[in-house]
């Protein structure tokens, strides 16, 4: 099999599923627990999460442990909205989001929050000025994620925190799901996001695992409510295991960052000249500017579905844009938002390169697919 | 990368004529401590700077993160090379203030030409380089009184030296410069900050600790520890002592009325911690105690304590108000530690109403129906000494985890 859905998600490595098994052998005890095993979890996680902050920028008490990336996103945005109401209720974010902001935003906005939504362009990229114009006294919380989901557009967040930081009490949230791990993100004091979330998963860590992380002491109410854990912010037994594996994938996928980022280039490169090469029958929807491990094409007037399967046959996986909303029949907000020729917006496909992905397996799929293509376009 | 040394202003201790060259190799010894982890340091210590080589970005990073903490310490400076001629010196006079390069700064250049054999002079040199800075980056501007930034120029013999930064280190005194004490450590707020401070004077401590186990737990015992470990940072390696605890403290509780059982607990302490100081070879018992916070820190309650012993007690926080205290507790990184919620030996048993104004001959009276000596004896017999920093060995259990 030839994977090539990595930003759905991918798959754990070897050693990364090591730690976790390990801690579930020899740390498992409650890191809240008093007796000598609990204060040993609790160290361990210390060390977690030290080194999570460390590879953010940030201090280790400002890194909390989650579930993952919607959670994250979740907190991020109910949390901010509800300990800021004294800022205001104003909310600004963009057309393409996933849909973890996306919703959590609408049901802030049926609380009576005002919602601005920022355009991109065809390249999937907002306009600074946009933001500058929509940046309120009351703006509460910007939030933007670096790299799109489903086609990989990078947005410009080092100039919009300048922008923000400048010109508004507003936090700024980045959703950096599909960027950790594949491109440099971190604080920067000033110059750089105030909220960070990250997912395991997507890292070649374990599903269930993710981090939000602060520039700072924020000003956040929690979402989840009990027991008081991660400094009253995160109620739940934390998962000792799934962090600690976090922790150790995220190094991973930090120490590999310049050559796999190079590796993904190459590819990228490689395979929108293939694409390119069959002429105006795909629309490629990716950029050259866009980030290297996700590349979204369309064919025209071919369900994305049937490409799918047809290059399934070949033993090549890959999915339609966006795993989470690919079961729902409807065509995707941001193949709309991207403003793609209607013959396209129903065929959009994306390949996604992760860290076991080969050069071999590039060249398969340049294969299959010149197959599929004479098989259903008869080009 | 282009820096190639860290030069070292001296703090305080310029000034103090005879034991300058004392303090100048303890504070060598203290920089080499701190930096043991990475390669041997090759150091140059001068009259009134100190000189350390940099050979790799790496060990550069871990010298800039951990030289501000360093007690004895003015200021410090990255400083770069470069050949003896007007070019090289351009070259690097642009990456120098290329981490400027977003800012909008004034600047100025200071030429010190030891030199005398090269061949411009010092204004001729201010002249070339500054208008050079000056071409290269439109958001740098002249400023010859206040500049934000000085590049000074350095023509020696050997070789150009440069440096752009100058970065306020901790100030004070190497620590051991002014001796030892004993730093009696609860775990709590305030303990960590008394220790902080005379080791900023230059006094090298060792910790001392009262475990009693099961009222108190492993988790508190490592908030000691980790105290203990982080005060290392300040350039002194600690050894902490913990005093089983548990037998003394319940045959107090058993012994003396309930309203001065916080004070005799003290005394006992204060006993204990004496002991320690004399096998130590230490000066003086340092407390986090200030004035009238609690009920066993008023002056009677103090005067009580004391009389127990004739060595000397240092308070440095003895004037200082709680929010103050907090506030360096932040500075120093501590205060996170010490908050948190463990029950460490001084809460508890804690009666309902202390006295706060003991007399010393009534507590002499209520003790004298108990023998403790050879109680305190066996305690300091067995009490379990910890180094810190700690070694990496034991923390090695959790690095192939992450």
């Amino acid at each position: 099999m030839i994977y090539l859905d990595n930003s759905a998600t991918t798959k754990p490595y070897k050693e990364v599923l090591n730690t976790f098994i390990q801690v579930n052998e020899s740390f498992y005890a409650n890191p809240a627990s008093i007796h000598e095993a609990g204060v040993e979890s609790n160290t361990l996680l210390d060390r977690a999460r030290a080194q999570m902050a460390k590879i953010l920028g940030t201090d280790d008490r400002q890194v909390l442990f989650t579930a993952g990336g919607t959670e994250s996103n979740n907190f991020a945005i109910f949390g901010i909205a509800k300990a800021n109401t004294h800022k205001g209720k104003h909310i600004i974010t963009t057309e393409i989001e996933h849909a973890s902001v996306l919703e959590s935003i609408r049901v802030l906005q049926a609380d009576g929050y005002e919602i601005d939504y920022l355009s991109v362009d065809s390249n999937g990229v907002i306009s600074l000025q946009e933001l500058q114009e929509k940046l309120r006294k009351d703006t509460v919380l910007v939030s933007i994620m670096h790299v799109n989901n489903e086609m990989g557009a990078i947005q410009p967040i080092e100039e919009a925190a300048k922008i923000i930081h400048e010109s508004s009490r507003a936090t700024f949230h980045v959703d950096a799901v599909q960027s950790f791990g594949k491109m440099p993100i971190y604080f920067k004091d000033d110059a750089g996001p105030d909220i960070i979330s990250i997912s395991g998963h997507k890292i070649h860590g374990l599903k269930g695992s993710g981090v939000i992380a602060f520039r700072k002491k924020m000003n956040i109410a929690p979402l989840l409510l009990g027991g008081g854990q991660e400094y009253g912010l995160r109620s739940g037994t934390v998962a000792v295991p799934q962090a600690v594996a976090l922790a150790k994938a995220a190094r991973m996928a930090v120490e590999d960052l310049e050559q796999s980022m190079k590796k993904y280039r190459k590819w990228h490169n490689e395979l929108m000249e293939f694409l390119t090469s069959f002429g105006s029958v795909i629309h490629i929807l990716s950029t050259p500017n866009g980030a290297a491990h996700i590349l979204s094409f369309s064919v025209k007037d071919l369900k994305g579905e049937i490409l799918i399967n047809a290059l399934q046959k070949r033993g090549i996986i890959v999915s339609t844009s966006s795993a989470c909303s690919s079961k729902q029949k409807k065509t995707s907000h941001v193949v709309l938002a991207l403003k793609t020729p209607p013959n396209f917006v129903n065929g959009v496909i994306r390949l996604s390169f992760g860290g076991l992905t080969t050069d071999e397996d590039i060249q398969q799929f340049k294969k299959a697919f010149t197959e599929v293509m004479k098989e259903l376009k008869g080009e | 990368m282009i820096w190639k040394e860290i030069l070292i202003r001296y703090g305080e201790l310029s000034t103090k004529g005879r034991n300058k060259k004392d303090f100048i190799s303890r504070l060598r010894t203290n920089i080499r401590n701190t930096f043991n982890d990475i390669a041997p340091l090759n150091i140059h210590s001068e009259r009134d700077r100190m000189h350390i080589e940099i050979e790799t970005e790496e060990q550069y990073e871990v010298l800039m993160d951990r030289m501000p903490t360093i007690f004895g310490i003015q200021s410090f400076s990255p400083v770069a090379y470069c050949e003896k001629d007007l070019e090289s010196m351009k070259n690097l006079s642009l990456l120098i203030m290329e981490q400027f390069k977003e800012q909008q700064i004034t600047f100025k250049v200071e030429v010190r030409r030891s030199d005398k054999t090269f061949p411009l002079e010092s204004h001729e040199i201010q002249r070339e380089i500054g208008g050079h800075v000056l071409r290269s980056n439109p958001n740098i501007s002249v400023q010859v009184r206040k500049p934000d930034v000085e590049l000074r120029i350095e023509i020696r013999k050997d070789a150009v030296y440069m440096m752009a930064q100058v970065i306020p280190g901790a100030g004070g005194m190497p620590v051991g410069s002014n001796g030892k004490s004993l730093l009696m450590l609860s775990g709590g707020i305030d303990s960590p900050v008394a220790g902080y401070l005379v080791m900023k004077r230059g006094v090298r401590i060792e910790a001392i600790h009262f475990f009693s186990p099961p009222y108190t737990s492993d988790h508190s015992l490592q908030k000691v520890k980790d105290l203990a470990n982080e005060l290392t940072k300040f350039g002194a390696n600690i050894r902490l002592h913990v005093i089983p605890f548990t037998e003394i403290q319940t045959l107090i509780r058993d012994r003396v009325p309930s309203n001065t059982l916080m004070t005799t607990t003290r005394r006992l302490m204060m006993r204990i911690a004496d002991k320690v100081r004399e096998e130590i070879g230490a000066l003086g018992i340092v407390t986090g105690e200030s004035l009238g916070q609690v009920a066993s820190q008023t002056l009677e309650s103090l005067t009580a304590i004391n009389d127990v012993t004739n060595t000397p007690i240092l308070r440095p926080l003895i004037a200082f108000d709680k929010l103050e205290i907090i506030q360096i507790a932040e500075q120093i990184g501590t205060y996170e530690t010490s908050i948190r919620p463990y029950e460490d030996c001084c809460t508890i048993f804690t009666p309902a109403n202390p006295k706060t104004k003991p007399k010393v001959d009534k507590i002499k009276y209520y003790e004298s129906f108990t023998e403790f000596d050879e109680l305190i004896e066996r305690a300091v017999k067995n009490r379990e000494v910890y180094r810190f920093p700690e070694k990496n060995e034991s923390k090695d259990k959790f690095a192939d985890l992450l």
